[in-house]
């Protein structure tokens, strides 16, 4: 189908009240309560922290390419692997699909014209910024050198860096998480369109729903553990420190019990995404709706049974190992019915492949790994090994960048005719899926290898044993770093240039595509939806016969 | 044959287990990677949107098939849970009666070791092939990692609180030492390197003073531990029925009544806190007038220490702090939990 069509479809002339063309000053953005444009704000602010934190990895990986680099000092590398922790973590994962796609899509997907608390939600977005200024500044003043894990006694006692001022940072930005997750749980609760029960809601919702409840159980917690570790730094109370009384494992457990967690925070959404794009490009009602829904849930509460493995080795006891241990085999078996399901849609489906389902398939495929990856380190003897080498650091990030991100950016692709409502051009978009698949690979999977030859992580300096699968890696970073340049030029050019969107180019269902144009209108809906039907009912989306659907086949599907 | 050959490198006791759970993991998760990619591809090409196959009526769910999916794979995860738990709480755990004792303590940013006998060695660490070693590992600020990625072994090295690791060495060769928990600037340069020797060669290497290292041949713990109590004149308090302190013979393992009600074992966590900040627990009889020590000693001195308040026993059991660890139900927080 050509361009030309999809423009006909939506007239030039007739131009549109759209939630980006209702006030174009800039207090009209920065003091809106329309949930849409705090997404874009968001969107806006994590894309500079992920600039930052890839910039951060760009240093990393060109040093490792030496055994004894020298580009930067020791102190300066341990800055640059802290700041690239802190940054992508508390500042890009963690708001990431929630706060950008969750803030735009969710009260749309249940027939709200807004969140249930519009100003609370503007004030996440100020925390966030408060919180990731502090938290730059502190990086730009100096840095800090604690690692995002921030270990006592070694934070609270014996880092000479700003971790007083980062820690504040990170604090203020969890009030922005947990702002968005009560606001979130309030909604979905409160204000779905008649008609739209729990089990008729799309995944997408529940997997946001769930993590919402993570962001107002865990977040707190790291909250007062970092406030913690402040308060033994300045008042030198005696906490995590054993020379003033404390007990340095009582950090690791207060820790984990958030970072854990946090780490659904990260994956959750991702899954949520996935189980959008799925349906709708294999034309299929999703497979094993309930077992998708309460997955994400058991995920969600399992997630803080869980935190002492990262701890195996760390002198806790071994009878604490064994539960912790037990509990992680356990909690792999809600994703492993998660990625069972998806699979299973695509049997007997009508399948097309644009650039959403390519990143929903990377996601599949790299999630399995990182999932498969974590069971060796759930099991206690294969832990005591492969703990904090570079085995860890390839299987999270499978999880977070080969899992998470990779939602992140098939939620992107699939939702962008939405937000923005221009198309991003489908070709481009299918290269930067298949370099950003094979870039991720060729980065993270050698350091597989590293780990189990025992390359400890947040090393400088490494035997030169290790150099050949270094180099290898950072030679896929670079591979990796253009899987993410290209998609972030032509959504920047698709913005003027990119042919206008119809309303529901995936002819996907759910009310964001069914009952809203593109991009949508300030108040979303111009008279409430009732839904009728459960969720990802594409027979009877193909099935049906109006003009709108019609019209709609323009968005370039395969069979179209 | 296959097995022999996969696991040639194995250097300890430990790293055969290590491997075998390892392999296994691996091979489910090839089968389940291979698995999960397949049916991808195969939907994917079968079900194109092109093709014209006949898809019959669609599939929306399948309990049963759910149901028995979860308890296949809890079972399969329950399986390999319950075989990798076993190596890991026998390493972490008591040793066995003739096994070696050799402290280590990590610091920013070496490694220090201390032999029984007196041989101290800087980030070197030798050992005889055969023997059971069990390492008591305690950080003098930041919490450290003692990493040999040949033998498979790694322990955290926590302040204020010892640990243990044993295993056998079972391969002759010099292995990297690393430290795998990050403790500041210089951590990737917190390595050295553990020598596995014959036991003939290990014995001619200790009669020498450990000349091979860079470390030099001192007194034994034990005498190091005695000079130490007579240069603080711990004697003048802790000698035979001064009245002002318990005295010291036959402490080490004894049951200890606290002044707070509760009581505590004397393991090496309990001396160790009771050197160190001695108005923690006071036992019953006593009055808290001993000096804090905890500027004044490292932990090097205070094992020299509890070395020899050890050899004060006439009783030697054999008792590791695992083990201990595991009967000092009814001790106050402060003595729990130290040795782990």
């Amino acid at each position: 189908m050509s361009v030309t069509q999809l423009e006909n479809t939506i007239p030039e002339s007739h131009p549109q009240k759209t939630y980006l063309n209702d006030g174009n000053t800039i207090g009209s953005w920065l003091l809106t309560k329309d949930h849409k444009r705090i997404a874009i704000m968001f969107l806006i602010s994590i894309s500079l922290m992920f600039i930052v934190g890839g910039w951060a990895a760009t240093m990393i990986r060109a040093e490792l390419v030496e055994p004894q680099g020298h580009l930067m000092s020791h102190e300066t590398y341990n800055k640059m692997f802290s700041m690239h922790g802190i940054v992508m973590i508390f500042f890009f994962l963690i708001p990431s699909i929630p706060a950008v796609l969750g803030n735009f899509m969710v009260p749309i997907m249940i027939g709200a014209r807004d969140l249930a608390f519009p100003r609370l939600n503007l004030l996440s977005w100020y925390l966030y910024i408060i919180g990731a200024g502090i938290s730059l500044a502190a990086m730009l003043s100096g840095g800090v050198d604690t690692g995002w894990t921030f270990y006592t006694p070694y934070s609270s006692v014996y880092s000479n860096t700003h971790v007083t001022m980062t820690i504040v940072g990170i604090f203020i930005a969890g009030f922005s998480s947990i702002f968005t997750g009560i606001n979130f749980i309030v909604t979905i609760h409160k204000m779905r369109a008649p008609g739209l029960t729990w089990f008729r809601l799309p995944l997408f919702v529940w997997a946001i729903y769930a993590t919402s409840i993570i962001f107002l159980l865990g977040t707190p917690v790291i909250a007062i553990t970092l406030a913690l570790v402040v308060l033994e730094r300045t008042l030198h109370l005696g906490i995590f420190n054993p020379a003033y009384g404390g007990d340095p494992i009582l950090f690791q457990n207060l820790f984990w019990f958030y970072s854990h967690p946090a780490v659904y925070i990260m994956i959750l959404p991702s899954m949520g995404v996935v189980s959008e794009i799925i349906p709708c490009f294999a034309r299929k009602k999703i497979f094993g709706y309930n077992f998708i829904a309460f997955s994400s849930l058991a995920i969600a509460l399992f997630g803080f049974l869980v935190w002492g493995h990262h701890m195996f080795v760390s002198g806790q006891s071994v009878y604490s190992g064994m539960i912790f241990s037990l509990l992680s085999f356990l909690i792999a078996v809600p994703s492993a019915v998660k990625v069972f399901n998806w699979t299973a849609t695509m049997y007997k489906g009508r399948i097309s492949f644009d650039a959403p389902m390519l990143y929903a398939l990377g996601f599949i495929g790299l999630f399995t790994m990182g999932g498969l990856t974590g069971l060796y380190l759930a099991s206690l003897t294969a832990d005591v090994d492969l703990h904090d080498t570079y085995f860890v650091v390839a299987h999270f990030h499978y999880i977070m960048v080969g899992g998470a991100i990779m939602g992140f950016m098939g939620g992107m692709h699939f939702w962008w005719p939405k937000i923005t409502g221009r198309m991003y051009p489908e070709k481009w978009a299918k290269i930067a899926a298949v370099i950003t698949f094979l870039g991720f690979n060729f980065t993270f999977f050698p350091q597989f290898i590293l780990g189990y030859m025992g390359m400890p992580r947040r090393y400088h300096w490494y035997p030169p044993e290790f150099q050949t699968l270094n180099i290898l890696s950072s030679i896929g970073a670079a591979v990796l770093a253009f899987g993410y340049i290209i998609p972030a030029v032509y959504f920047i050019w698709s913005l003027k240039k990119g042919p206008k969107a119809p309303q529901n180019p995936w002819r996907a269902t759910g009310l964001e595509w069914e009952e809203v144009p593109s991009p949508p209108p300030t108040h979303n809906f111009a008279r409430l939806p009732i839904v009728e039907r459960e969720a990802y009912d594409y027979e009877w989306m193909d099935g049906r016969d109006d003009s709108l659907s019609a019209a709609s086949v323009a968005g370039g599907k395969g069979d179209g | 044959m296959l097995k022999n050959h996969l696991f040639a490198n194995a250097a300890s006791s430990f790293a055969p287990k290590f491997d075998e759970i390892f392999f296994v993991l691996t091979a489910l998760s090839v089968f389940f990677t291979v698995l999960v990619l397949s049916l991808i591809v195969i939907f994917a090409i079968r079900y194109r949107a092109a093709s014209t196959i006949d898809r019959g009526k669609p599939i929306t769910h399948n309990t049963k098939l759910e149901f028995t999916i979860i308890g296949f794979l809890s079972v399969v995860g329950l399986g390999v849970f319950f075989w990798s738990a076993k190596p890991y709480a026998t390493i972490y755990g008591a040793p066995p009666a003739n096994a070696q004792k050799i402290y280590v303590i990590g610091k920013q940013w070496m490694w220090e070791i201390q032999h029984p006998d007196g041989i101290r060695e800087n980030d070197a660490l030798h050992l005889p092939l055969g023997r059971p070693v069990q390492l008591i590992l305690i950080s003098q600020d930041v919490v450290h990692s003692f990493f040999v990625p040949a033998f498979k072994v790694k322990r955290d090295v926590v302040p204020g609180m010892y640990t243990s690791v044993w295993f056998v060495p079972t391969k002759i060769g010099k292995f990297r030492l690393f430290c795998a928990q990050y403790c500041g600037a210089f951590h990737s340069q917190m390595t050295g390197w553990v020598t596995v020797m014959k036991p003939k060669d290990f014995a001619a290497w200790e009669a020498a003073g450990g000349s091979f290292s860079e470390g030099g041949h001192e007194t034994s713990m034990v005498q190091a531990g005695k000079a130490l109590f007579n240069k603080y004149g711990c004697v003048s308090c802790h000698g035979v029925s001064t009245g002002m302190a318990p005295s010291l013979s036959n402490l080490y393992m004894s049951k200890v009544h606290l002044t707070n009600g509760s009581t505590a074992i004397a393991d090496d966590a309990y001396i160790r806190e009771a050197i160190l900040n001695p108005t923690v627990h006071v036992p019953v009889g006593y009055q808290p007038i001993m000096p804090v020590f905890k500027d004044q000693l490292n932990e090097g001195q205070v094992l020299d220490l509890i070395a020899y308040i050890k050899s004060l026993s006439s009783t030697s059991l054999p008792q590791s702090p695992a083990n201990s660890a595991s009967n000092r139900s009814g001790t106050d927080e402060k003595v729990k939990g130290k040795t782990r």
